[in-house]
């Protein structure tokens, strides 16, 4: 472990110590032009060095905001230590962001200056600008595209730099005023504001400083022995807390080398060639994979899928003894080893996990049947329960005491403790400072004596001690009969099957449990194409009887599941349909992190939800939708609604209902 | 935001006619192409749009008429001198090698610049490594510039065909011409798969300043890309001038709707 060192309290600190300490080591690389090029920590400290210098000189000062929008670049990483070198406050927005959320971000931070990728965000940026009269320059990465427009206002990170060096090259000086700036900031200097997307609301801007950030980094590093032997892929939006901490200030922490992929495409096959050694991924990217996988073995040949099934029952059942060091019988053992070398090891490989010693799944809550799928083969995934205003880490999971359905114990420094309504408290170092320009908000979330309500209700299970999380608080609610209904436990047992995507759980003070199913088109398409079932769009396909046989069958199976468990019986599901559009954060029906939300999808599609709950057979449905390049169409749809039959729980009170 | 045409000529066709047996494919078509410019070639089909192209690069000889491409006159060509001359082009129907990955398609538009002997490459050393390393590396801008790095090491015959035309067009670049010709770029692609395309098509001309001369059927595509537009019907020429012009004239009108009287072309 580098720099435990009190002194290294902030990032460009952590960046000089680390190009003295192992300048020679490789800090960054990024996939270009089919080569992984790397800089070392020396030549990293050199590039943010030449950056910083030129942004001083187009006049960012200490205390400015300044926006980075794209993807996953080393500029763009460096763009922020070279803001931070400063004193300025860097603003990460998501770079699929509509130019209307990014407006709002914009000038709600009252931007000086942005940090662009390409010409797809200099056009957004020139679309919204007459709302952003603060903004000056904007700088870009590449250069395509861009050789027409007016460079009053555009330059280039290249020609930045080349202000920066030249500038270091006639002013002897120069360098250690710049190194001065760097010594004067302070671990409680603001290090970044990141927005979050939020499912309800407008975003808000989550203040973090450089100790909350290098505290919570420091704790995460030592939790997982995590050291400069690391190789993570940076492939998540850098305007995510995730991958702030994970791609930019656990590296600078611990001195491990984050690859940037080439592009979003290639980022499973250049996960593949690097090995990552250490991952970090919401739900949905583990699901994909587990969902191409099946598609793919639905597919192969007979004897490949017998093969394949036979070796994943045995990694099923001992799978995870094995990783959890538990005691196995040889044959299991040796069985497994068989498996390892003709199913999971290959299988490893497709997934870029073959190196992997520490996974997590973040973000949402992850599928046990998922979740065991992973651990069964082997990959140490874990779960961690975070937010933005914790600086990412709240509780995780040990290695060897991984138990599917909880989220872990406290982390290092953190405080968690359950309300009495419920909901999960916690107080950490890495509390954030408060919410950009709202003040009252931050006194909503956070109490005088430094606890914050994470707006998640869960309790400590009982038997282990660790954390369960059921879903957001104000999303617990109940049935007409009292009933508890969890929305979200619901959806993420449908959502475990790889036929359905996303799903939205309806019920509170209702008579009963409704769900709206969006299917996955990878999933079903391919399993359309098997079974010789014809289709000309996504609609078509969506509202296909045979589609809905499959569904309810799903459906079934989960309501049996949901009879098994005492407090969830009473909710099972009553009726169901399939949305005919999928939902997208471009309709503003997803978050920016694919988090579904349920109370403007109930509003939107609320001639749906009623004919759920009036008995009706089928229901007429006009929404509005977004297509890629901004233009909107309307769709409207005949969708068909099913009824289950629940099964007799446990509890008494399901026979009354039934 | 287009770059302004410069006058200075590429290519001028004069008075071209060219007949299969009884067949009277072009007649007498005369038209130029200006440098840096994109100019389409529209007309119904059987018009003697591929044709055109044909003669253009070589595949086809003319019986009478004279190409003149970069100042130097000519009756008769080959397709290899008229690649080796500057020309590229892509097919209406994909004519990419199948069984190769993405990458080696694209390699293949290098195989003229190529200059290390057959012996050389075959032991790949010296002087052959660092120009195959040098030919890699225009391969691989283009593949950048067509954002295609996810299909890098896939074989074509496996892709979608808006990526196979995608492919092309690629190894089409790779010869790096100073006339590209595109015989239906955008044909049975969708509406977003048209957007990227079209989107290509112009970044083309104005990153590397190449002169373009294409075929298409998609009449929004052609006027929002083209500079100017020569309109062939019957294997003559009867009109040319900007999308704006052309689009008014009454004898293109005509070609294309027929005649009031319903004597249809």
């Amino acid at each position: 472990m580098l720099s435990t060192d009190i002194s290294l309290d902030t990032l460009p600190k952590l960046l000089i110590h680390n190009a003295s300490a192992i300048g020679k080591r490789p800090a960054i690389r990024h996939k270009d032009l089919g080569i992984w090029q790397t800089w070392t920590w020396l030549e990293t400290l050199e590039e943010v060095r030449a950056f910083s210098v030129g942004l001083s000189e187009l006049g960012l000062r200490r205390g400015d905001r300044f926006a980075i929008i794209g993807g996953n670049r080393p500029k763009l990483y460096w763009a922020i230590c070279a803001g931070q070198a400063l004193g300025a406050v860097p603003v990460p927005v998501y770079a699929d962001a509509v130019a209307e959320e990014m407006a709002y971000v914009l000038s709600h931070a009252e931007v000086t200056l942005a940090v662009v990728q390409d010409q797809e965000q200099v056009d957004k940026i020139a679309a919204i600008s007459d709302r952003l009269p603060q903004l000056g320059r904007v700088v870009y990465d590449e250069p395509r595209g861009l050789k027409d427009y007016d460079h009053s206002r555009l330059v280039a990170f290249e020609d930045v730099q080349r202000i920066g060096r030249k500038r270091i090259a006639i002013d002897p000086d120069c360098l250690q005023r710049w190194e001065a700036g760097v010594a004067d900031g302070k671990g409680n200097d603001l290090a970044i504001i990141l927005y979050t997307s939020g499912t309800t609301g407008r975003p808000k801007g989550v203040m973090l400083t450089h100790e909350n950030t290098i505290v919570s980094a420091r704790n995460a590093n030592a939790f997982d022995q995590l050291g400069q032997d690391e190789e993570v892929i940076a492939y998540l939006p850098i305007a995510w807390i995730g991958d702030h901490i994970f791609s930019y200030v656990q590296s600078y922490v611990a001195g491990y080398c984050v690859n940037c992929p080439e592009t979003p495409d290639t980022v499973v096959e250049d996960r593949r060639e690097i090995g990552t050694t250490y991952a970090f991924a919401p739900p949905r990217v583990y699901e994909n994979l587990l969902t191409l996988t099946m598609v793919r073995m639905a597919d192969a040949s007979a004897l490949k899928r017998k093969l394949f099934d036979f070796f994943i029952a045995i990694a099923r059942r001992w799978g995870e003894k094995i990783l959890n060091h538990e005691k196995v019988p040889l044959t299991a053992r040796l069985l497994y080893a068989i498996g390892n070398l003709l199913v999971y090891g290959p299988l490893k490989n497709r997934f870029g996990l073959s190196r992997i010693r520490v996974a997590y799944t973040a973000g949402e809550a992850i599928g046990p049947e998922i979740f065991r799928f992973y651990r069964a083969l082997g990959i140490n995934l874990k779960q961690l329960y975070g937010q933005t205003e914790a600086s990412v880490y709240i509780t995780a999971q040990p290695d060897g005491e991984i138990h599917a359905e909880t989220v872990g114990k406290a982390s290092p420094d953190v405080e968690v403790k359950i309300s009495e309504g419920g909901e999960v408290l916690f107080r950490s170092p890495g509390v954030f400072v408060g919410y950009f320009k709202d003040p009252d908000k931050t006194a909503e979330v956070r109490t005088p004596d430094g606890w914050v309500h994470t707006g998640d209700a869960g309790f400590f299970d009982p038997k282990t001690g660790h954390l369960k999380i059921i879903d957001r608080a104000k999303d617990v609610g109940r049935l007409k009969d009292g009933t508890l209904f969890a929305p979200k436990y619901i959806e993420n047992k449908l959502k475990f099957y790889p036929n359905i995507r996303e799903a939205v759980a309806v019920g509170v003070g209702r008579d009963f449990v409704c769900v709206m199913v969006n299917i996955d088109l990878m999933a079903v398409g391919s399993w359309a194409e098997r079974n010789n079932v014809v289709y000309s769009s996504y609609q078509e396909l969506a509202g296909h009887p045979l589609v809905y046989d499959m569904i309810a069958q799903h459906i079934d199976e989960v309501n049996r599941s949901l009879a098994e468990e005492e407090v969830m019986a009473g909710a099972q599901i009553r009726r169901f349909l399939v949305l005919p559009k999928e939902l997208d954060p471009d309709d503003g029906e997803l978050t920016r992190t694919q988090k579904i939300r349920r109370a403007f999808i109930t509003e939107r599609y609320a001639p749906l939800v009623e004919a759920l709950y009036h008995g009706a057979t089928v229901a007429e449905i006009s929404t509005e939708v977004t297509f890629e390049d901004g233009h909107k169409g309307a769709i409207a749809a005949r969708v068909a609604i099913r009824d289950m039959q629940p099964y007799a729980g446990r509890v008494a009170k399901m026979e009354r209902a039934a | 935001m287009r770059a302004p045409s410069s006058p200075e000529m590429l290519l001028a066709v004069e008075d071209v006619s060219l007949a299969f047996g009884g067949v009277q494919a072009l007649t007498g078509v005369s038209f130029d192409i200006r440098k840096g410019e994109i100019r389409a070639i529209i007309g119904p089909n059987g018009a003697g749009k591929t044709s055109m192209l044909n003669v253009i690069n070589g595949f086809y000889q003319p019986q009478s008429g004279r190409i003149t491409f970069k100042g130097k006159a000519r009756t008769t060509m080959r397709p290899y001198a008229a690649a080796q001359g500057g020309i590229a082009r892509t097919f209406q129907n994909l004519a990419l090698f199948k069984g190769m990955t993405t990458l080696d398609n694209i390699m293949a538009g290098r195989a003229l610049k190529m200059r290390c002997g057959f012996f050389w490459q075959l032991i790949r050393h010296g002087p052959a490594l660092k120009e195959e390393v040098e030919h890699r590396r225009r391969a691989e801008e283009i593949i950048d510039f067509l954002e295609i790095a996810a299909i890098r090491k896939i074989q074509v015959g496996r892709l979608p065909y808006g990526l196979q035309k995608r492919v092309e067009l690629g190894r089409a670049l790779a010869m790096e011409p100073d006339l590209l010709l595109l015989d239906e770029p955008m044909a049975g692609m969708n509406l977003e798969e048209k957007e990227d395309m079209s989107r290509f098509v112009l970044d083309i001309n104005h990153q590397y300043g190449t002169t373009i001369a294409l075929i298409e059927h998609d009449m929004g595509v052609v006027m929002d890309l083209s500079d100017r537009v020569v309109v062939l019907d019957y294997g003559r020429k009867i009109a040319d001038g900007t999308p704006g012009e052309v689009k008014c004239d009454e004898g293109v009108i005509r070609a294309y709707l027929g005649e009031p009287q319903g004597t249809s072309g």
